[in-house]
């Protein structure tokens, strides 16, 4: 966050203060913007379906209902698809911190040998990519396709998040690491005692970045998972609002049998804010570290 | 990080002889390498195997002419530069290109200097806790996926109840709004749209940490001999934040081709087909969807290629303005 720079106190000029409301407003304006269209999805998930067809726009329902998630509680399939989306996430982060931090590691050891090598090994990849197909065709012939690991696997280091924390890494004094070296600890015990606990900041926030990443992530999925049973929450939400509007995917009507026909508008919503809650429950805790955790720096050095 | 880096940088660390030998190096510092094997293995098969797989561009890409893929590439038919003939002169070719440069330059005019702007006028916000509330509300929608965005887009500009087609309908003139979702005229305005909503709050992250590193003795001289506040703004703050937004310039540039896949296929339907299919969307729909590997990933490597360039052209006219550059 940028420091203040008020201190001593310099007269405004009439325009100046004029400007400076300016900047209040369209501030204020730029944040009420982001956050009203979620407000109106979450006003729209406990309302009646008549209400949304009425009402133009509306930030309090009138007549509170909660149709809408009694129907996504029936069917089920957010749930399902909620649940796999924590394992990916949780596991898959695990991994992303474990294979960018041992990578940075190293990395970040300006004595270590055949350093310039691996760092432009690094380089390379963030510049040249195979492309998606030649990657779809060696996940699919590792035969990773219909598992989760097609969604750990292949996004398992971040070039630039694993930059992050290499950068993170080199700054903590080296004096640390000649201590601990004088008292006999290998390079192992340095990176897991000393610089893996100082650096909780970054690790914070780069796990923040792969969670929300893992989480977030539709395409791969939509690649490689086709068994309804491993099914992401963005796909099922996908789905789901394409069957709320009451046609297939393939264009054919439903028959919706027991179940009846869904409030259609706020079945949409209510999925929308049921696959968002996760991650803004999180991201309260987290929100402190971002400025710590992302400076953009030079890859070498 | 840069703030230590000048504090570390003088310290001459752990080589035990000053010569030591290659191999004795790594006995000695056998974690290191040990730690460093999963990222190195990632890295072989997951960017660099793919690498080597572009050989199907030059190819007739058989996938079931052998049980295993490497007998597959041995398999097919070389071809030379048949695809890359095929794919240029192909109908597709110049839409393709259109849209693709057509929503990266709009991006570039609209959506990147946005996150500056916004950074430059947080930075003038006085009010800690105005800060603080407005900035944890603009990052929020990059947190959001893509597949909301786009449902709550369908939702806002829907044809039948999206309020924002009622209000452009209540402006206009019943039937005279224009159905942004399914008109091809309104694509590109609306994919740039999405992207300075979602991105642009937690785009100014970068550009804040930046500025957090100026010393405020600076803004204090600067104010007291005079200077104003676009003063200020011209040569204290932006020269704090040159080499970030040079940096994001840099890799911006290297991604003109790229314009993702997710987003694009997402708000992508039959309607607005000839404004919407971009070179992701056509690797996808062309590799994947249709099987035609040795098409799809030529204009892979045409697509990696061209920003491959790219990039090494900005990075060298960065260099040469005697900015560091991103490598």
């Amino acid at each position: 966050m940028a420091r203040q720079h008020n201190g001593t106190k310099i007269k405004r000029s009439p325009g100046d203060q004029v400007v400076q409301v300016f900047i209040y407003l369209f501030i204020g304006i730029f944040a009420i913007a982001t956050v009203l269209p979620f407000l109106y999805v979450l006003a729209g998930s406990f309302a009646t379906e008549r209400e949304l067809t009425e009402r133009a726009f509306f930030i309090i329902p009138s007549e509170f209902s909660l149709n809408a998630y009694k129907y996504i509680i029936k069917t089920g399939d957010v749930f399902k698809g909620l649940k796999n989306s924590v394992i990916v996430t949780v596991v898959g982060t695990i991994i992303n911190m474990i294979f960018t931090t041992t990578l940075a590691y190293p990395l970040s050891r300006s004595y270590l040998r055949g350093r310039n090598f691996f760092i432009n090994m690094v380089i390379i990849t963030m510049l040249f990519s195979g492309g998606m197909v030649p990657s779809y065709l060696v996940i699919s012939s590792l035969k990773l396709t219909n598992t989760f690991w097609a969604l750990w696997l292949p996004t398992a280091i971040n070039a630039f998040n694993m930059i992050i924390v290499k950068n993170y890494f080199q700054g903590i004094p080296k004096e640390l690491e000649e201590a601990a070296r004088v008292d006999g600890c290998s390079d192992l015990v340095i990176f897991l005692k000393i610089i893996l606990p100082l650096s909780k900041p970054t690790i914070a926030s780069v796990s923040l970045f792969y969670a929300v990443n893992h989480w977030n992530s539709y395409f791969n999925a939509m690649l490689y998972i086709n068994d309804r049973n491993k099914e992401v929450v963005q796909i099922a939400l996908r789905r789901i609002i394409f069957l709320a509007g009451g046609i297939n995917t393939d264009g054919s009507p439903i028959d919706w049998g027991v179940l009846g026909q869904p409030p259609e508008k706020a079945v949409k919503m209510a999925t929308t804010v049921v696959a968002t809650v996760p991650i803004l429950i999180i991201y309260p805790f987290v929100q402190k570290y971002f400025t710590q955790g992302v400076m953009v720096g030079a890859v070498k050095g | 990080m840069s703030r230590q880096r000048g504090k570390t940088a003088a310290v001459v660390s752990a080589p035990r002889k000053k010569k030591e030998s290659f191999f004795h190096f790594v006995i000695a510092h056998k974690w290191l390498y040990i730690l460093m094997l999963p990222g190195i293995l990632y890295m072989l098969i997951f960017n660099y195997l793919p690498m080597f797989g572009i050989v199907i561009a030059f190819q007739d890409f058989r996938p079931f002419s052998a049980d295993s893929a490497i007998g597959a590439y041995i398999n097919s038919a070389w071809v030379g530069l048949g695809n890359f003939k095929k794919f240029f002169t192909g109908y597709d070719f110049t839409m393709l290109l259109k849209n693709t440069l057509s929503i990266s330059l709009l991006s570039l005019v609209f959506y990147f200097p946005a996150p500056i702007i916004l950074a430059l006028l947080l930075n003038e916000i006085r009010s800690v806790g105005y800060k603080r509330v407005s900035q944890t509300l603009i990052y929020i929608p990059h947190f959001i996926s893509l597949v909301i965005v786009a449902t709550l887009t369908q939702q806002l500009f829907s044809s039948t109840d999206g309020i924002i087609y009622k209000i452009m309908e209540a402006v206009m003139g019943r039937g005279n709004a224009p159905n942004i979702l399914a008109s091809p005229k309104y694509f590109y305005g609306l994919i740039v749209g999405q992207n300075i909503w979602k991105e642009t709050g937690y785009g100014t992250i970068v550009f804040l940490a930046a500025l957090a590193g100026v010393d405020t003795e600076l803004y204090e001289a600067a104010r007291i001999d005079g200077a104003g506040r676009w003063r200020l703004m011209w040569h204290i703050t932006l020269p704090a934040i040159r080499g970030t937004i040079i940096i994001m310039l840099i890799l911006r540039v290297g991604s003109v081709l790229n314009t993702g896949y997710e987003q694009i296929f997402l708000m992508q339907n039959d309607l607005n087909y000839t404004a919407s299919e971009v070179f992701d969307t056509y690797i996808y729909n062309k590799g994947i969807k249709l099987a035609q590997y040795s098409l799809a990933t030529t204009a892979g490597v045409f697509k990696s290629s061209v920003s491959l360039l790219l990039v090494l052209v900005a990075n060298k006219i960065a260099k040469l303005c005697g900015e560091p550059g991103f490598y």
